[in-house]
């Protein structure tokens, strides 16, 4: 963990593992909301194995606090790993939507400056409207909606953060010890043997 | 249904016997293969097809009808608070759901496993308001270790099988099934019922790192002033033995948390007391002077831990314990071993010299001196006045020799109860710990006797507790099970009342109870009683309750306004204990 201040907030990517379950999203999501920790984007997806869930969530705390509710998610029978990453330790990406009316931006935008500039495309162009997507960082997604605005921007909707961890390895080898009748020191991991790895892993 | 299971291999001659069962009696094969005897539940329109098979196998499965779900769940966690087997308790949809989930919040923070059955309505029903529709696996999802809902009978047998699995192993807890009622009726080819051993997603416990025994045992051997503190753990990982050796070959001191009473016999001659708010003195003060603190299956709460910035910062803090999220929750572990006891105190014991602290055990004592002057003296043995509830604990203490099982409710009756109950053996103190529910031990109590028939079952009791859950003298006048109730009276909420004492100016707020006459309404379900506020029939009366045949209710009336010291002032820190 390359966090030099435990005790300042910051932005946290949390990434978890799990079987496919009904009611599991409920289990994780209540470990932050009993603690009156806002969730900024939760995203569920599929992960690079077939049938195991990968939620990626993103919330601004401390590292403190984040170290024990990762370590309340892992506790739940159905989570198989979590790991959580400051955003050094990730590459991630949001998307977003943009619906604008097509005559005004037609009319008054160098739409096709606009779109180079914000790396957006035109998804949809109708006679009434048009849908503009984008994808980056927060910054750069909320940086169109400042463009779009004056051109009456009808509706934006942003996607949740969705990230690629740097250091890891992926998960397969992991789950393979994971299926094991008795798992080895891999995957029965203790967390402070991990201290000074550059992914923490709990 | 995706339940992820890894089982055993299918014996070839199972596959013979497949049979075409009920969903409802798939759940009955499958709770005595996992040896269940006895369920405490209560029935009801959605769990009708799971009574109805109960009715063929009432030869096998003891049922104990109670009076209300609680009293139902609070009777499955002492059963297996005594037992160290898991709980079975059976309620059906809707508020009978609703009902457990007091006690299974109980069972979750105090690691009792559980496996609780509920009906649920018909699956096609479901998200449509019908009769007893409750979302109760929502509802529960925060105070269940796992929860289910099955809505096919072919899901019983592994959902039944991970759920023992679940609640007994690691750190225990509770689960639920809710069991859809057509499921319940829906005939099935049942293939036998093989436990589950295994579920990928779930580590209960983990390989355990010798470098970690190795740091530990090396800070205990360069330790001047080693300090022990063990909770529940020891019991739940049955290492009361190994606890036992560890101890005496270190020569350590030895404190415990509520929870933990009783894992070291009370007399044994390192046992110093208990710990927190109203611990001993010792135990307290000493907290910040030891230098190594070696936590045992415990999580330092904060009714142990006062306050935490001023919580043994002088000391190492060595912390076992068999689930992850505990170390450095609360208290920041200079050497995490994650592990269970079991395993990971033979690992240590090894490791470390024979040595005795007897300076330092020595200090120990003369703190006890001290607090048997101040404080324990005039509680246990008042020689005029009214009757305190120390010299209760401690006439029964004489009468029982440390042989009983001692279930107590919560308040001051509770910490007198586990401060001065004598207990020589394991499983024996049963009390709601971390939750704190009053009206837990008349229940707890009935199931503590089911799971320990031979044993002598106490429940203290005070009045305010004893109105909660009063309804359960109908579960023990129907079962005949033998249950020794004493209830201390001191004719308020005491416990509320000594904080409205101390620290809120006598402002006596909705704290004087008024009581029915126990003892008639004791003899309204056919259970002797008496009802006594004399010290001089005191043993007496005591010894009727004891030697009578079967339940008794037995009324002491005490001093109203006693309060409990040594007290930690909520906010404090531990070495600012209290003795008046």
């Amino acid at each position: 963990m390359s966090t030099q201040h435990p005790i300042e907030k910051q932005e946290f990517t949390i990434t978890v593992y799990t079987e496919n379950q009904i009611g599991l999203l409920n289990r994780i999501a209540i470990i932050f909301s009993r603690r009156k920790i806002n969730i900024e984007s939760l995203n569920t997806s599929p992960s690079e194995i077939e049938g195991i869930h990968r939620f990626t969530i993103l919330i601004h705390e401390t590292e403190e606090v984040v170290r024990k509710v990762a370590s309340q998610i892992e506790k739940q029978v159905e989570v198989l790993k979590v790991y959580y990453n400051t955003n050094e330790d990730v590459i991630w990406q949001e998307m977003a939507l943009y619906k604008v009316p097509t005559d005004v931006i037609a009319e008054k935008a160098l739409v096709e400056r606009l779109l180079r500039e914000n790396g957006a495309r035109a998804v949809v162009i109708r006679k009434d409207y048009t849908v503009f997507e984008t994808t980056g960082h927060r910054e750069e997604t909320e940086n169109l909606i400042n463009v779009l605005q004056p051109y009456g921007l009808i509706e934006f909707v942003r996607s949740a953060r969705i990230a690629i961890i740097k250091g890891s390895e992926g998960f397969h080898r992991k789950l393979q010890e994971f299926e094991k009748r008795e798992p080895g020191h891999d995957v029965v991991e203790n967390e402070y043997l991990n201290k000074g790895d550059k992914v923490f892993t709990m | 249904m995706n339940l992820m299971l890894t089982k055993e291999k299918q014996a070839p001659e199972l596959l013979d016997k497949v049979k075409t069962i009920s969903g409802a009696e798939a759940l009955l094969i499958a709770l005595l293969e996992e040896e269940v005897d006895t369920i405490f539940g209560y029935p009801g329109g959605a769990i009708m097809p799971i009574y109805d098979a109960l009715y063929d196998y009432r030869d096998r499965l003891n049922h104990i009808l109670v009076r209300h779900e609680q009293g139902g769940i609070h009777a499955g966690q002492g059963y297996a608070r005594s037992s160290g087997k898991a709980g079975v308790v059976f309620a059906t949809s809707g508020p009978g759901a609703t009902n457990l989930v007091t006690g299974l919040a109980d069972a979750l923070i105090d690691s009792t496993p559980l496996v609780c059955i509920t009906g649920q309505v018909f699956a096609h029903l479901l998200g449509t308001d019908a009769f007893q529709e409750t979302d109760i696996v929502n509802i529960t999802t925060p105070v269940t270790k796992w929860n289910y809902q099955v809505t096919d009978a072919s899901e019983i047998p592994d959902a039944v099988a991970k759920a023992f699995h679940i609640a007994r192993s690691g750190r225990p807890g509770p689960v639920l099934i809710d069991i859809a009622k057509n499921a319940q009726i829906q005939k099935f080819d049942f293939k036998g019922y093989t436990s589950c051993k295994h579920i990928r997603s779930y580590r209960p416990k983990p390989i355990v790192r010798q470098e970690y025994i190795q740091q530990a045992a090396e800070l205990i051997n360069n330790a001047k002033k080693p300090f022990v503190l063990w909770g529940q753990g020891v019991m739940l990982g049955s290492a009361e033995q190994e606890f036992k050796t560890f101890i005496e070959k270190a020569g350590i001191p030895a404190a415990w948390t509520i929870m933990g009473a009783g894992a070291l016999p009370s007399d044994h001659p390192l046992n110093v007391g208990m710990l927190g708010m109203h611990g001993n003195y010792g135990p307290n003060v000493l907290t910040n002077e030891c230098d190594v603190l070696i936590a045992i299956g415990m999580r330092f709460d904060d009714r142990v831990t006062g306050r935490l910035d001023k919580y043994a910062k002088q000391a190492q803090v060595i912390h076992l314990d068999i689930d992850p999220s505990e170390i450095s929750k609360n208290v920041k572990a200079t050497v995490p071993v994650w592990g269970d006891c079991k395993e990971t105190l033979p690992m240590l014991t090894e490791l470390i010299e024979a040595t005795a602290h007897t300076e330092w055990l020595e200090k120990f004592r003369r703190y006890e001196q001290e607090e048997i002057k101040e404080v324990i003296q005039d509680e246990l043995f008042p020689a005029t006045g009214e009757i305190t509830m120390g010299e209760v604990i401690q006439q029964l203490n004489e009468l029982t020799k440390g042989e009983a099982i001692v279930v107590s409710d919560v308040g001051q009756h509770q910490m007198v109860a586990c401060r001065y109950a004598k207990l020589n053996h394991t499983r024996s103190n049963i009390t709601s710990g971390g939750l704190g529910t009053m009206g837990f031990a008349l229940p707890a109590a009935i199931g503590a006797k089911f799971g320990a028939l031979d044993r002598t079952v106490v429940a203290v009791i005070g009045d305010g507790g004893f109105q909660m859950t009063l309804q359960e003298l109908g579960t023990i006048m129907q079962s005949g099970v033998d249950v020794k109730i004493l209830i201390l009276n001191n004719q308020f909420l005491g416990m509320v009342r000594q904080w409205q004492e101390l620290f809120q100016d006598k402002r006596y707020s909705f704290v004087d109870i008024t009581s029915p006459d126990f003892v008639t309404v004791a003899s309204g379900y056919g259970i002797a009683g008496k009802s006594i506020s004399e010290r001089e029939g005191l043993k007496e009366a005591l010894q009727e309750m004891l030697s009578h045949k079967g339940s008794f209710l037995l009324e002491v009336m005490v001093t109203k306004e006693n309060n409990v010291f040594p007290m930690v002032p909520q906010g404090s820190s531990v070495s600012e204990i209290r003795l008046k």
